[in-house]
């Protein structure tokens, strides 16, 4: 519980960082001053300067901004999808049923980060690719999920009463499927949206993401890498933000069993 | 018999869904190109120095490009069933060719980071999972978190840093020599076996409060005797089945480590081709990658049944 507890600080510390430090930052990611890369921080960026003399401060709040607005969109568009594709595969059962298992499971077989690559091709806006490719690979543990709660519970007394009653599926799945999925929805989504964030930066990282002038982790890291021995901090700042951000995720969807 | 029929078939239906999805991908990823399509074609049969207006009206009349996108999807499809996947954009070779050729890398090195995790994992997990709640189990738990947390790139940035460029112990990117192995296969490998370790750790607390484990003690059986005879069997079952499902997890970290170490396999080969647009390329290498994985959970479901011929798992 504290481990839980702890992840939610974190998370919670970084989202209020994302959101408010642009605020009252006069520079802003993208203005250089080149006399001043690579060195200290200042008042006006208290993180330092790029190699560039982009303030680390601004960029590092954009990049956690677009990196989190990316994975939360992805995985509640993925939970919709898988939500209500499951609750209908169990509803109707039969070839609608086996359809959705066979689109699910063989679009498990694709890794996440050949999905977006894929995506990336298809469409042409990088953020885009990213929103459609992970939230395909999302939706099928949500699916899953859905579909086995939803075939244990719908054959219960309860529901069964229902139906005899007169309710409607809409009715049965707020009132008596909901209440079962719901606390299940914690773990799935906090792993998703730790898994999205991941693969942005990784995708960043080996310079298939995000383009260039784009503040975003991935990318931030391997800009940062070459000058690694004369700023030290300013690499290690994506990389610690990066490993927070993921270790938060990992102990909100950590307390299992 | 029966029942390994039924996993059998499932498996090979999985893989006609995978060629379904990679083939429908790549024919919008094909569509979203700019420029003539009969071009594009003529260029990825006959290479790019022999594409004039003529060659390319002729592909226009051959493939009847004119009946729109519904005819070109089925002939592309078709193409795909017949296991003719077209040449690579940019280096003119078939493309399975290419792929035959990048397999080998990729798969000495998933070997490797497999062998490796093996080593690593299991091994902690049990012993974690002898003494659940001591000391070990409980430091085990905060370090496979940790490693859980930290993504492959970010562990082979970290590991090239220190060891590679601070302590010049390892070359840092590379393709060849055994040195080239070490740092690629253990990246991926510690991601691996923080996973497995859980998995063996949980199977084995498991397994060790049992009441047939009990009686083997009863019996009088030392505890390397009880784990050999009556625990490690127990504990595989789950553990294979994982190894299975890590496919997915291991092809991933093969694209992204491959990339950072220069590794020639078949993940560099993707980012390639997604760079260059190569459309052919990236279809043959996402379709290795499902048929990969189908085929690996084919063979673990065989193993598994193997292991534990009872048919308890759904």
């Amino acid at each position: 519980m504290t481990a839980s507890r702890l992840g939610w600080g974190l998370l919670v510390a970084l989202i209020c960082f994302a959101l408010l430090a642009p605020l009252g930052d006069p520079l802003g990611p993208f203005r250089q001053s080149l006399t001043k890369a690579l060195s200290g921080a200042e008042a006006a960026a208290p993180f330092g300067y790029d190699h560039l003399g982009r303030s680390m401060f601004s960029r590092l709040a954009h990049a956690l901004r677009l990196s989190l607005l990316l994975a939360f969109a992805a995985t509640a568009t993925a939970a919709a999808i898988g939500i209500a594709f499951g609750a209908l595969a169990s509803w109707r059962a039969g070839w609608i049923d086996r359809a959705l298992s066979l689109l699910a499971d063989s679009m498990l077989a694709l890794p996440a980060l050949l999905m977006v690559l894929m995506m990336g091709v298809i469409l042409s806006s990088t953020p885009l690719a990213f929103w459609a490719g992970l939230a395909a690979v999302q939706w099928i543990e949500f699916f899953r999920l859905t579909r086995s709660a939803a075939r244990s519970h719908l054959a219960s007394p309860a529901a069964v009463a229902a139906t005899l009653q007169g309710f409607g599926p809409i009715w049965i799945f707020r009132r008596i499927l909901w209440p079962e999925i719901g606390p299940m929805l914690r773990t799935t989504i906090a792993f998703g949206v730790a898994n999205s964030i991941a693969a942005i930066a990784a995708l960043g990282f080996v310079s298939v993401g995000m383009r260039a002038p784009t503040p975003e982790l991935g990318l931030m890291m391997v800009e940062l890498l070459p000058s690694w021995r004369e700023a030290p901090f300013a690499l290690l700042q994506p990389v610690l933000a990066c490993f927070t951000l993921l270790l938060a995720l990992n102990l909100i969807a950590g307390a299992r069993k | 018999m029966n029942t390994v029929l039924r996993a059998l078939s499932f498996r090979l239906i999985q893989a006609g869904g995978v060629a379904l999805v990679v083939g429908v991908m790549s024919f919008l990823m094909m569509q979203a190109m700019p420029g003539d399509m009969a071009y594009r074609i003529a260029a990825a049969r006959y290479g790019y120095d022999l594409v004039s207006a003529d060659l390319a009206d002729a592909v226009r009349a051959e493939l009847r490009l004119e009946a729109g996108p519904f005819a070109q999807f089925l002939r592309w499809m078709g193409d795909l069933a017949q296991l003719d996947m077209g040449r690579s954009l940019v280096s003119g070779q078939p493309v399975w060719q290419e792929i035959a050729h990048q397999l080998g890398a990729s798969l000495q090195l998933a070997a490797a980071a497999m062998g490796l995790s093996m080593l690593i994992g299991p091994p902690l997990g049990i012993f974690a999972g002898l003494h659940p709640g001591g000391w070990f189990d409980r430091v085990l738990l905060v370090v496979a978190a940790g490693f859980r947390a930290v993504p492959q790139f970010l562990l082979g940035l970290v590991l090239i840093v220190v060891l590679a460029v601070q302590l010049r112990l390892l070359p840092a990117a590379g393709h060849g020599s055994l040195a080239h192995f070490v740092l690629p296969a253990l990246t991926l490998a510690l991601g691996l076996a923080a996973a497995s370790a859980r998995i063996a750790r949980d199977a084995m607390a498991a397994v060790a409060a049992s009441p047939h484990y009990a009686f083997a003690r009863a019996k009088g059986l030392t505890e390397a005797q009880i784990l050999r005879r009556h625990g490690l069997r127990n504990i595989a079952a789950p553990l294979v089945t994982y190894l299975g499902l890590q496919f997915v997890m291991l092809a991933e970290g093969v694209v992204v480590v491959e990339t950072i170490f220069g590794w020639p396999g078949i993940g560099h080969a993707l980012i390639h081709a997604v760079f260059h647009r190569d459309v052919p390329m990236v279809q043959g290498t996402a379709l290795v990658m499902g048929l990969g994985f189908v085929l690996l959970n084919a063979v673990v479901d065989l193993i598994v049944r193997h292991i534990d011929p009872r048919e308890v798992q759904a």
